[in-house]
């Protein structure tokens, strides 16, 4: 435990005492769920069911539903999974490096930056399911499994394998991570549940947590231990799915500033994410104690730091596209900028490099609504660089003839939707059967003796 | 010891009591009594019965549930003698159909024809085919052939037919009524032998033949100027100086497979050979000769005329002839004229104006350069066009009379491939006997009362002259698969000759070629023929002396005015004239310039699209109502380079109304639009066309919709013959980087690697392609097609830019060159570079799986399903593929083909005819797997060929010898641009062609090429491929502006 030095702003405003903490944050579990809840839940499952149609359709008559072609062998589909890993982001950064920092405003966001890091990952992970020509087969033949076809084995040079590797390492750790973080708040809840069957799911998620000191000890040095296992992956998982174009040969995609650049977009686009959503449960929970001003404004000054990064790669890549003197390359960003995709490249760096800079005013990095709107711009705009990336490098590559358009069709639309369709019924579920703040840790930062005692 | 004697054991308490009913079964196995059949204990069921019930319950619910699909495999109970399952046999036969002539040989596995190929010991078509040809295979398999002869659409059995035809045939002989067997021209001279006899029998019999590629002006030119009505023999080869009025000899006219054999030879360049021909072309349309042509002039159809007597002029001032009037200068002529003339006696001018007037003048100017007898004889005269173009004509007139006793449609489809077929049609119904013996019920045939369908050519006998003393035989290379009877068969029916053809043909050839010779040496002289598949007998040399009336030619020529849009009319190189319109390989093959399928179009020129406001946005572009002397099409637009300005160009053989489900309703039928001129069927519409522009947007579906090469000479690299003449590596782009250890850049991309390499210790693969032998004629697409079993996807996917095909062939245009001069700033050079020129210079590329040695697609794999072989090849494990499409975009060439959809036995695509019906999928290539839904696809470099070529070198103990393995690209090109072989072998073609340097025992990937023209396509990205390209040369002086 540690006494915040009473010199500092309060992180958590409203002088709450450790039984206002768990009263405010069991209330959303123990409650019947509230009417906004229900249509949400409603909004959100429509979605799901919408988006499943286009996914059974995809599975029963194949890959060609989709707008793709001969030339772009990948649109919707790969940018729709980088975006997602790249939204998860922000949850692993939060919970793991800002742990090893000691930033403890992060305490009353991490739960929900978490979730939704968990659920994002799975959000990705369907792509790369959804787009294999043969799912069944290729669900299990992609892992290194021992096998009874002969001497068959994965192929170790193939980036969409690191990527295999990469997201599963990822999806378990932040996973663990998460659930071991839940602990002692199940047991509060345990603790609190009048009625039986609460009491025995929730006796069960908490692994017979006591509270002792020995379980905290234990609590503290696997947390500790975790975050210092997953900070590697928020850098290694992007740099690797950064390599499924780095590595490969087509102008456009084979660019060492990968890494580092999708890196930071991951973070930039998963800060974004976790705004929209925390500025929406603040609201619903009424968690404006919790969730400061503060913690928004944080958030908002690391969305200009890594929006300035993804927009000085974006100029370097045009830099390095001149000073390469290679024909192809440079077409190939003349093209994006000026080609038949140039609506998307100026989404783009409008939505990512330009709109973020508005920041640099403290009004408007305090101000709720702007921070909402433009949370959802820089998503858009990173959903357009992987567009950008993916489709406006492949339709115009090394041989003219072979230059094509892509067009979306109604079942590249749908998988979206149902990703998102399951997105927010997870984040939903989770919201109203989870605690959405990391109540323990929250109790370890007020400031008991603070302005309320003296009052 | 003796305790243990002592010792009793009992069976049982019985035992020791002994008791009797004990004693009476003691003896037996089983003492008690077990019921065994249950019968008799008359109880209902034992434990037997119901585990009997129980067991065959419970197989027959589990048979019963996986419902086995029924495949009939019949195996042979007796082995014919010469079909070993798994091995091809090969017969030789004939190719004569839609105009289109090739001696081929046909592959059959277990006695299904699968695959064409050209028969290399033909004289005339030199082991080349076309796409036509290659495709033919699968118009044997089509189902909406008629399965047996027909009367007023019910079927009736031949017994009945030949007695109501011999009836009516002897009622019109006796009546005086003229019986008029129409048909397209015959070349078989066993066929013709029996339409005498038909003629002896029927004495008001009479033959009228017609051609749908008409070259009856030429036919009438040459009766007049020499006194043979005939197409002469061509040779492009020998000919330095090539000028061509509108005569697409590569693509469709007279015998394009022959020219092209020609014509390549003398377009192929290396160390010893630094001549080529030099080819003008005087055209409106953009044809494929007019693509591959040095100097392409863009000439309205009534400039095309004045041009020839410009031409003629300067001819004729310079060797002191008299000059004609009327004439018209035109860019280029002078400069043509002085290069024929130079070339005197090594000069060729063919004009395609099916005009007599014209041709006469262009027998003038042939005569002036010596043609005849170098490049032009008659000695092996071409047999291919005889049709007279008023034979349609008498049809009409003779049965509008009342004087047709019978009109027998000799598998010809007048109704539809003529334009007097709305004519004849009605005049059909006055003659008191109709017949045809087409193969299905088209649109003449649907006009007739009795069908008497012919075989397919693949189930027929026969034998064809294509030229004068040069004979091909054809022979079944499979039973027929209906109750059809081929036309020849009945012809000699009717004429009362009972006798099989088959012996009739042998007959005919024996007493014809072997007359003489006794039983013995006449069968083998048979024998020999039919396995060679050709014969040709000394033609005596024909001596030919000009008599035409230039003057009163040019008279005509010049009286021909244009006005307005001018329109001309063509073949299109895969669909032709309609004939295998219900084939969907040749639907889907791209049509070689605008490479569009599935369709015609009007071609408009980029300034009168302008003028006339037709927009094109994402492949859509305004449809338009042609009007051509009241004749009203409504038709798509493909904007076309080259096209010149004031005409348009549109595409005979689609718009068939009963071809079959593939063909029936494609594009629209420009056959009533077809003029005369000088009393010939003319292809130019000189004057009354109007196009219309209407709102209606329309995508034609093609498979290339980028025009140029933006400039990259890492794609195309090419150069002019002076510049070649000098520097053997003129055009070549050789990239270099510089590095840290040679920071001059003199390091060959191909020299960095992070890959260890290949050793390739037997064969290393590889293949060449010349650039300046390629006509882009798509004969080698198509043979890819079948040999490959690639599927037909159907227009729209074509439209998705899904086509499946192994093998394309890249059309690029130059960039307007004004344009690209005037940009200014990175954008505008761009776009300026995206534009084709107004008259662009083009260069055909066909690209395929280039099996890098540093293959892109084989290192991005997850799942290891490209790899690489030990002798050069890249190979796709179906199997293995889990389709992430990963290979697909690493691949620099975009070669890789994804099985978007289940393309076989999947309604939705009902037109793939090889996949989705049991009689289609008999032409599937055993050898190559049927790919899956999900999976990727490409060019094995037909590793089945290969493989075949090893054992069956492995079986003869040696190493496989260069020729005999050959992919079914290189078999199939008619200009030989395409050589496969061995670079490990330095015999090999290959080896020497690229001039391959000897590195004794090093079998590695990086082969020391000596070819100055070689190149690989986009080396500076490290792929290392195993194909390579030979450049481009135009024989030009210098390099001209395209604007």
């Amino acid at each position: 435990m540690h006494v915040i030095s009473p010199i500092r702003e309060p992180l958590i405003t409203g002088g709450k005492t450790m039984a206002d903490v768990s009263d405010d944050i069991c209330r959303q579990v123990e409650a019947k769920p509230s009417k906004s809840w229900l249509m949400a839940f409603s909004v959100a499952l429509a979605v799901l069911i919408i988006g499943a149609i286009s996914v059974g359709t995809l599975l029963w008559e194949g890959v060609g539903v989709w707008g793709l072609n001969k030339t772009v062998g990948w649109a919707w589909d790969i940018t729709n999974f980088v975006w997602w890993v790249g939204i998860g982001h922000a949850g692993t950064l939060i919970s793991a490096i800002l742990l090893l920092f000691r930033q403890k405003w992060r305490m009353s966001i991490n739960r929900a930056a978490e979730a939704m890091t968990i659920f994002a990952v799975i959000c990705a992970a369907m792509f790369p399911g959804f787009h294999m020509g043969r799912l069944w087969l290729g669900f299990y033949w992609a892992l290194p499994l021992p096998n009874t076809f002969g001497s068959l084995w994965v192929n170790f040079n193939s980036p969409l394998l690191w990527d295999v590797f990469a997201i599963s390492t990822y999806f378990s750790v932040s996973l663990v991570f998460w659930y071991i973080g839940l602990v002692p708040d199940f047991a509060t809840i345990r603790d609190r549940a009048k009625n039986k069957i609460s009491k025995a799911i929730y006796g069960a998620l908490s692994l017979g947590w006591t509270g002792g000191a020995k379980d905290w000890s234990r609590y503290e040095s696997v947390s500790l231990i975790l975050a210092g296992l997953a900070t590697p992956l928020v850098l290694s998982v992007h740099t690797i799915v950064s390599f499924d174009f780095a590595t490969s040969v087509i102008p456009g995609w084979h660019t060492t500033i990968f890494p580092p650049y999708f890196v930071a977009g991951a973070i930039f686009s998963g800060f974004a994410m976790v705004l929209t959503l925390l500025l929406i449960t603040r609201k619903v929970f009424h968690l404006e104690d919790y969730i400061t001003i503060q913690h928004i404004e944080m958030m908002n000054i690391i969305i200009i730091v890594t929006g300035s990064i993804v927009g000085i790669a974006y100029i370097t890549e045009f830099f390095i596209a001149w000073y390469s003197q290679v024909p192809a390359e440079q077409y190939a960003f003349i093209n994006r900028a000026t080609g038949p995709y140039w609506w998307a490249y100026l989404s783009m760096m409008t939505a990512n490099v330009i709109s973020p800079q508005v920041f640099w005013i403290k009004k408007i990095r305090t101000s709720l609504v702007a921070t909402f709107i433009l949370s959802i711009i820089v998503n858009i705009g990173m959903w357009f660089e992987r567009f950008v990336i993916i489709v406006t490098s492949l339709h115009r590559d090394y041989l003219p003839s072979s230059w094509a358009m892509f067009y979306p069709t109604k079942h590249d639309v749908g998988i979206y939707l149902f990703s998102f369709g399951f997105f927010f019924t997870a984040y939903l579920l989770f919201s109203k059967f989870f605690p959405v703040v990391n109540m323990a840790e929250v109790k370890s930062i007020l400031n008991t003796d603070g302005e309320k005692v003296k009052e | 010891m003796k305790e243990a004697k002592e010792k009793i054991y009992w069976k049982g308490l019985e035992q020791l009591t002994n008791d009797p009913e004990y004693v009476k079964y003691a003896d037996k196995e089983f003492p008690e009594y077990l019921p065994v059949n249950g019968a008799d204990e008359g109880e209902g069921a034992t434990r037997r019965d119901f585990l009997k019930l129980m067991g065959f319950g419970l197989a027959a619910a589990t048979l019963a549930s996986c419902e086995a699909p029924i495949r009939n495999a019949i195996p042979y109970v007796n082995k014919p003698e010469d079909v070993d399952p798994g091995v091809p046999n090969y017969y030789a036969s004939t190719f004569w159909w839609g105009g289109q002539y090739a001696s081929v040989v046909v592959k059959t596995r277990e006695g299904r024809p699968i695959k064409i190929e050209g028969n290399d010991l033909s004289a005339v078509s030199k082991g080349g085919t076309n796409a036509q040809v290659e495709a033919a295979v699968l118009s044997l398999y089509d189902k909406e052939r008629l399965t047996g002869p027909q009367k007023d659409g019910k079927d009736i059995s031949w017994a009945d037919l030949d007695k109501e035809a011999k009836k009516a045939f002897a009622a019109a002989a006796a009546a005086g009524k003229k019986i008029l067997l129409v048909s397209n021209t015959i070349i078989s001279p066993t066929y013709k032998k029996a339409i005498e006899e038909f003629k002896a029998k029927y004495p008001t019999a009479e033959l009228v033949e017609y051609d749908t590629q008409s070259a009856a002006g030429m036919l009438q030119a040459n009766e007049a100027d020499f006194g043979i009505r005939a197409v002469p023999a061509y040779h492009f080869d020998k000919a330095d100086v090539i000028v061509s009025f509108d005569a697409d000899f590569l693509g469709t006219w007279v015998d394009p497979v022959a020219f092209t054999k020609g014509y390549s030879r003398n377009r192929k360049l290396h160390d010893g050979k630094k001549t080529m021909s030099r080819h003008y072309q005087f055209e409106a349309n953009l044809s494929l000769t007019g693509a591959n042509a040095d100097y392409r002039t863009p000439l309205k159809p009534s400039a095309i005329g004045p041009a020839i007597l410009a031409l003629y002029n300067q001819i004729a001032s310079a060797t002191g002839n008299p000059t004609v009037g009327g004439a018209k200068e035109a860019p280029h002529i002078k400069q043509a004229a002085a290069d024929l003339l130079a070339a005197k006696g090594k000069a060729l001018v063919v004009a395609g104006a099916n005009d007599p007037a014209v041709q006469t003048v262009v027998n003038a100017i042939n005569q002036m350069l010596d043609s005849y007898g170098n490049t032009i004889d008659f000695t092996r005269a071409s047999n291919l066009r005889q049709g007279d173009d008023g034979a349609i004509d008498k049809v009409i007139n003779e049965s509008n009379a009342g004087n047709a006793g019978a009109v027998v449609l000799l598998n010809c489809n007048p109704v539809y491939n003529h334009p007097q077929g709305a004519k004849l049609a009605e005049a059909l119904k006055k003659a008191d006997f109709t017949l045809s013996t087409a193969d299905r019920k088209d649109e003449s045939a649907s006009q007739v009362t009795y069908i008497a369908p012919t075989h397919h050519f693949l189930e027929s006998w026969g034998d064809a002259e294509p030229q004068k003393g040069v004979y091909s035989l054809a022979q079944p290379t499979i039973s027929p698969l209906f109750n059809t009877r081929q036309q020849e068969e009945s012809i000699l029916k009717w004429a009362g000759n009972d006798s099989d053809y088959f012996e009739y043909l042998k007959k005919t050839w024996q007493d014809q070629y072997a007359a003489g010779k006794d039983w013995l040496a006449a069968q083998t002289f048979w024998d020999k023929c039919l396995q060679d598949g050709v014969y040709e007998v000394d033609a005596e040399p024909v001596e030919v002396a000009y008599s035409g009336d230039v003057q009163a030619a040019a008279a005509k020529v010049a009286a021909t005015k244009g006005s307005g849009v001018e329109l001309t009319l063509y073949y299109k190189v895969a669909v032709g004239d309609g004939t295998q319109a219900n084939n969907p390989w040749l639907q889907e093959t791209p049509d070689p310039i605008t490479k569009a399928t599935w369709d015609n179009y009007l071609t408009v020129s980029l300034a009168d699209a302008r003028e006339w406001g037709i927009s094109e946005t994402e492949g859509k572009a305004n449809r338009v109502k042609l009007t051509v002397n009241g004749t009203t099409l409504n038709v798509p637009v493909i904007i076309q380079p080259g096209q010149a300005r004031g005409t348009v160009g549109l595409a005979l053989g689609y718009g068939r109304k009963s071809a079959g489900r593939v063909g029936d309703g494609l594009g629209v039928d420009a056959t009533p639009l077809l003029g005369k001129s000088n009393g010939t069927i003319s292809y130019y519409v000189t004057s009354g066309v109007k196009v219309e522009v209407t709102p209606e947007m329309y995508q034609v579906a093609r498979t290339q919709t980028h025009q140029t090469y933006m400039d990259r000479g890492n794609v195309i690299q090419e150069a002019t013959l002076t510049e070649y003449r000098k520097n053997p590596y003129a055009g070549r782009e050789i990239p270099h980087v510089a590095t840290w250890k040679s920071p001059d850049g003199k390091v060959r991309p191909g020299e960095l690697s992070l890959w260890k390499g290949h050793k390739y210790k037997d064969h290393h693969w590889g293949m060449v392609i010349d650039m300046n032998a390629c006509t882009g004629c798509s004969a080698c697409h198509v043979a890819c097609v079948a040999e490959n079993n690639i599927p037909v996807v159907g227009r729209q996917e074509v439209i998705n830019r899904r086509d499946m095909h192994w093998m394309r062939i890249d059309r690029y245009y130059s960039s307007d060159e004004k344009a690209v001069a005037a940009a200014d700033g990175v954008v505008s050079n761009y776009r300026a570079l995206e534009q084709a020129a107004e008259n662009p210079e083009v260069t055909f590329q066909p690209m395929m799986c280039q099996h890098c040695n540093n293959a892109g697609c084989e290192t991005v794999c997850p799942v290891a399903a490209t790899t690489h072989s030990s002798s050069g090849l890249n190979q796709m494990v179906y199997n293995r593929c889990i389709g992430t499409r990963y290979c697909a975009n690493n691949c620099p060439y975009k070669v890789r083909r994804f099985n978007w959809f289940k393309y076989h036995d999947n309604k939705q695509f009902d037109k793939n005819l090889a996949m989705n019906n049991d009689l289609g999928k008999m032409v599937l290539n055993p050898d190559v797997t049927v790919r899956s839904r999900g999976v990727m696809e490409k060019c094995s470099m037909c590793v089945q060929r290969i493989q075949l070529g090893k054992l069956q070198a492995k079986k003869e103990g040696r190493r496989t010898n260069d020729g005999d393995i050959i992919t079914a690209c290189a078999a199939a090109c008619p200009a030989d641009a395409i050589v496969f072989g061995d670079m490990n072998d330095p015999e090999s073609r290959i080896s020497k062609l690229l001039k391959i340097k000897d590195q004794e025992g090093d079998y590695g990937i990086d082969k020391k090429v000596g070819e100055p023209r070689a190149y690989t396509v986009l080396e500076e990205v490290g792929a290392k491929p195993n194909v390579l390209y030979l450049t481009k040369i135009r024989n030009k002086d210098k390099k001209e502006s395209h604007a």
